[in-house]
């Protein structure tokens, strides 16, 4: 046989064998569950770059992870032989409308219950549990519903939302007279709030007017530069900032009309009246955002992301509703930012990084973008399921691989359930209905060029 | 005026990362020339261009310096490393974080998205697997200064920095210009509809795309690396910056591509004869925000897009 014949041979065979789509889904599923071997296993060496690789993957373990493979592949395939049968009876299902959520009394009583689950959850917690709660899942989930408005609602993707927490964490440091340049007049935190959220808003409609004008991506990647930037100044201006030392001092929240003084205290046993100021936000949010949702400006928010020509030619400004959005995401990351750093006293540059803006991108689109219960859900889940991995030492987990995970998750997400794990219905129709080449489901195209 | 103080130095200094950024630009404008999209895990396959130009030299480089032509071979071995981890990175990432996504027809955030993950879970693999220190990679060749211009000192370094772009942009541009490949890409990036009902294989020119976006990101990475280490944080600057000089140039664009990167180089390292070092990073973004604001097709405008 002459090289070129085999060749032909052997590519002939080849693509006869990629073009099965059993054999396709086999090594999908082979190469999935490798990276998963490679995933989970042992930390590299440094200087010795193939000894991460040949530990997890030329190691017994990775039979498993084979089998493992084999096993997902035959269901896969399987599934689909069922599928068609049980599709029917699903469509049957889902078409009489009985999505338990859809009935609004079963709806207001699981929020309510949700409200009171929330309300009673320190008793039961450890101290170390209702730190977390405060700092890592209350925090984060109000950071979730407010990107949830840039992401989900108008469609646009913000990379550099951490800056707005940021600019709200700094402004709160400011006001309280803990930075080195001193405000006119020193403040209490509740005074502070709403000129934090006004300078996290004013920072978003400034950042937001010029690029929200181009294509979507433009945004991404302009937010991603300005939550890279936001660091390095506030790391490098010394003299306005404090530096890379941090600010320490930051005044905690307190009250003080009517002879009454209540100063909200902090400390490892003393968490739970944070967390009810977090909570009372929370839900202050939830409710406000609800409300927003089936407004005037949730329609066109909806108008625009569908179909962004129609909705202007109805009378919609598309940049105008945008930039609304935008800069309502950016009060609420500053918001956020001003409960932070009250509690925590203390703030550094290094705590705002541009990783934490794409945890946050991560948080809203796992729960399911365009929801504000996924919002909500996904949040606290992923930041339950992180510190629980971490405070437990889980063995074959490495905080450092953190975003190994993330990553996956996301390109995982995007791959097999776009809308998130509680999407709003509106949402998950519009993409399907995207990817039946109807509509958008993004604010991705140029806006407001006119 | 704080420009012309070392002028000239700081000028060859630019014009090297600027041959840098252009090599990583392209690898933007390109993939947006046939998707419309902008990869955002391009850094990513920029970092493992590090790595693969780092494990070749590992094993080839041992205690002796080289020189002469052993330096020349090392090079082109080093890059040819670089290129095909890049090369290979970019072909999987097409495959797992964009095909998929493709051949559903999702909404273009979502695409966005896949590729934000992707770019998240490259790098932070690969400080799992390689460490989190930056290490150094052996030098192939004996770095001096060659020759001055206007006193200033041209170092080796940047000759090869110099010679290698420009033997790749050259390659390039035959390939996108004269071979069945380029014009494929050219076809699918003027309209891909049209393209696929005359033939084209849609699904293989956007992969071999994202192949030579690789390819040539990976060299861009190597070259990158080579005076201060491998580390798998390595990509995200460079990347940031790149595609501002992409899109200074016209995103899309090819020769826009090559001219933002060399004015973006060159800009922002006489900035720093002005302002301090650490807010260097500070005048790319500054130049992004007014190209967007001003001129929003760049310099040499959308040759390849429509305004979508």
């Amino acid at each position: 046989m002459t090289g070129r014949a085999k060749a032909g041979f052997e590519s002939g065979l080849l693509a006869r064998l990629s073009r099965n789509a059993d054999v396709r889904r086999l090594g999908a599923c082979v190469f999935g569950m490798l990276v998963l071997a490679l995933v989970t296993g042992p930390e590299g060496i440094e200087g010795n770059p193939t000894f991460g690789f040949t530990e997890s993957l030329l190691k017994p373990r990775v039979v498993a992870f084979l089998i493992a493979a084999a096993v997902l592949w035959a269901l896969m395939t399987f599934w689909g032989r069922i599928s068609v049968w049980t599709k029917k009876q699903v469509f049957v299902v889902t078409s009489q409308g009985t999505n338990l959520f859809s009935d609004k009394r079963v709806r207001r009583t699981s929020y309510v219950g949700l409200v009171a689950i929330g309300a009673l959850l320190p008793q039961v917690l450890s101290g170390t549990w209702q730190e977390i709660t405060v700092d890592q899942i209350g925090t984060y989930v109000l950071l979730a519903l407010g990107l949830n408005v840039v992401i989900g609602l108008a469609g646009l993707l913000d990379l550099g939302y951490i800056a707005f927490y940021l600019i709200g964490a700094y402004s709160t440091a400011y006001w309280s007279g803990a930075l080195p340049v001193q405000p006119p007049i020193h403040l209490d935190p509740f005074f502070i709030l709403p000129l934090a959220v006004l300078a996290a808003m004013v920072a978003g409609v400034l950042l937001g007017t010029p690029t929200l004008r181009l294509r979507g991506d433009y945004l991404a990647i302009v937010t991603l530069g300005f939550g890279e930037i936001i660091q390095i100044v506030a790391t490098n201006l010394q003299g306005v900032t404090g530096g890379a030392q941090g600010v320490i001092g930051i005044k905690r929240f307190s009250v003080n009309v009517f002879g009454i003084h209540y100063t909200w205290p902090v400390g490892a046993t003393a968490n739970k009246p944070y967390y009810y100021l977090l909570l009372g936000f929370v839900v202050g949010v939830m409710v406000a955002f609800h409300l927003l949702e089936n407004s005037r400006v949730g329609r066109a928010w909806t108008a625009i992301r569908e179909d962004e020509v129609a909705a202007e030619a109805c009378g919609i400004n598309p940049l105008k509703y945008k930039i609304m959005a935008f800069a309502i995401g950016a009060s609420t990351s500053g918001l956020a930012g001003v409960l932070f750093a009250s509690k925590i006293g203390f703030i550094d540059p290094s705590e705002f990084s541009v990783q934490m803006s794409i945890l946050v991108v991560i948080l809203v689109v796992f729960g399911g973008a365009g929801s504000l219960p996924g919002a909500l859900v996904g949040a606290a889940f992923l930041q339950w399921g992180q510190n629980y991995l971490r405070v437990f030492n889980i063995s074959w987990y490495n905080e450092q691989d953190l975003y190994v995970y993330l990553g996956a998750l996301l390109v995982v997400m995007m791959i097999f359930r776009p809308q998130g794990i509680l999407p709003s219905r509106r949402r998950s129709r519009e993409i399907e209905l995207a990817e039946h080449g109807l509509g958008s489901a993004d604010a991705m195209s140029a806006g407001g060029g006119s | 005026m704080c420009f012309t103080q070392n002028f000239w130095s700081l000028f060859i200094e630019g014009l090297a990362n600027g041959f840098i950024y252009a090599l990583i630009a392209l690898g933007y404008t390109l993939v947006y020339g046939v998707l419309r999209l902008i990869n955002f895990a391009h850094s990513e396959v920029f970092m493992s261009g590090a790595f693969g130009g780092l494990f070749v030299l590992q094993n080839l480089i041992g205690s002796q310096q080289p020189g002469g032509w052993a330096s020349v071979g090392l090079v082109a071995i080093g890059i040819a490393g670089a290129a095909a981890a890049g090369g290979a990175v970019a072909f999987l990432l097409e495959r797992v974080a964009y095909r998929p996504l493709r051949r559903r027809n999702a909404p273009r955030l979502a695409f966005l998205i896949s590729a934000i993950g992707a770019s998240y879970f490259l790098y932070n693999l690969a400080g799992k697997e390689f460490g989190r220190q930056a290490i150094t990679i052996p030098s192939p060749f004996t770095n001096g200064t060659v020759f001055t211009v206007f006193g200033a000192q041209v170092q080796t370094y940047y000759l090869v920095v110099a010679g290698v772009t420009i033997a790749l942009l050259v390659l390039l541009d035959r390939v996108i210009a004269k071979t069945r490949l380029g014009q494929g890409i050219r076809a699918v990036a003027q309209d891909a509809d049209t393209a696929s009902l005359m033939g084209v294989n849609i699904d293989r020119i956007i992969s071999q795309t994202f192949v030579i976006g690789g390819l040539l990101g990976g060299a861009a990475g190597f070259l990158y690396a080579l005076p201060v280490g491998a580390v798998f944080t390595i990509g995200f600057t460079p990347g940031l910056k790149a595609f501002t000089a992409a899109v200074l140039g016209g995103i899309g664009n090819v020769r826009g591509a090559i001219l933002g990167g060399l004015l973006l180089g060159i800009v922002e390292n006489l900035s720093v004869s002005c302002i301090a070092t650490s807010w260097r990073d500070v005048v790319a973004f500054g130049i992004l925000v007014l190209v967007l604001m001003l001129r929003p097709t760049g310099l040499l405008g959308e040759q390849l897009g429509r305004s979508a």
